[in-house]
């Protein structure tokens, strides 16, 4: 059962990524960059992540998506689609020479991999790992910096003199 | 053979080339930002497959995909920004037109 359901999943999130790369119409790009979001917040619940599966609609079906397609509804170029560049092929020879090392690399490994039963409700432990004692406090007050900058950065770029 | 932590790694490496190829070949400057986010998605699955099946107490793995999805969201808003700025001068989203600090 649960083979099954990894095995659809894949093939939906291959095919929605697919889809984002080769399919001319940016707005079509973008919704099915939505549907890859999604599936890949289920490929999380398969997981055991179920916070990082809310997480992952919150903010990239939510907001990161709404971003993108009015980034593409200001910029008048839906009709022109997203053509190729030259690079279309030596593009195509260096992602796929990835790809075979990626998966050689992964088959040939032998994995340690633990039997432990997974953590179930994750909130709690995430939460106390990231701020409680001997955590990761000082990442989250850094990511606190990085957001604000990231959002000053952004107002000032996108400011009309 | 049941699913386990080699079929994610792969799940996850073939997201991260089209992503890649998508980079690279596309011309539309939103839809690399699309491409960029595919491949911060795939590097999240790989953490969080390896937080499941190697260290299933620890979450460490989960822990690092709260920040890229962090580190992700910055990225698009400073790089929409970007593209708006860019677009308002050169009224294009083609980055094959955007060479002027080329010499």
């Amino acid at each position: 059962m649960f083979d099954i359901v990894f095995w659809i999943l894949a093939a939906v999130t291959v095919g929605a990524a697919l889809a984002v790369v080769i399919l001319r119409d940016v707005f079509r790009a973008a919704l099915s960059l939505v549907l890859l979001f999604l599936t890949i917040a289920v490929i999380y619940v398969t997981l055991y992540a179920d916070f990082l599966a809310v997480v992952q609609i919150l903010i990239y079906v939510g907001a990161i998506s709404i971003l993108i397609i009015v980034a593409i509804m200001l910029t008048y170029e839906v009709r022109r689609g997203s053509p190729s560049g030259k690079l279309r092929i030596p593009a195509l020879v260096v992602s796929l020479l990835l790809l075979g090392t990626l998966v050689f690399t992964v088959m040939i490994t032998k994995w340690e991999t633990s039997g432990e039963p997974p953590q179930q409700p994750t909130t709690a432990a995430i939460g106390s790992s990231l701020f409680g004692e001997g955590g990761f406090i000082l990442p989250v007050e850094i990511t606190a910096v990085l957001l604000l900058a990231a959002v000053l950065g952004a107002i000032v770029m996108i400011r009309e003199k | 053979m049941s699913v386990g932590l080699e079929h994610y790694l792969v799940l996850s490496a073939v997201l991260f080339s089209i992503g890649l190829y998508g980079v690279l070949a596309k011309r539309n400057a939103i839809v690399i930002l699309m491409c960029i986010e595919i491949m911060l998605n795939a590097v999240n699955i790989a953490l969080i497959a390896f937080s499941r099946y190697v260290v299933p107490a620890l979450l460490i793995g989960q822990i690092f995909a709260i920040f890229v999805i962090v580190v992700a969201a910055a990225e698009a808003a400073v790089g929409i920004a970007i593209i708006f700025a860019i677009y308002r001068r050169r009224e294009s989203v083609d980055v094959d037109k955007f060479d002027l600090m080329k010499w």
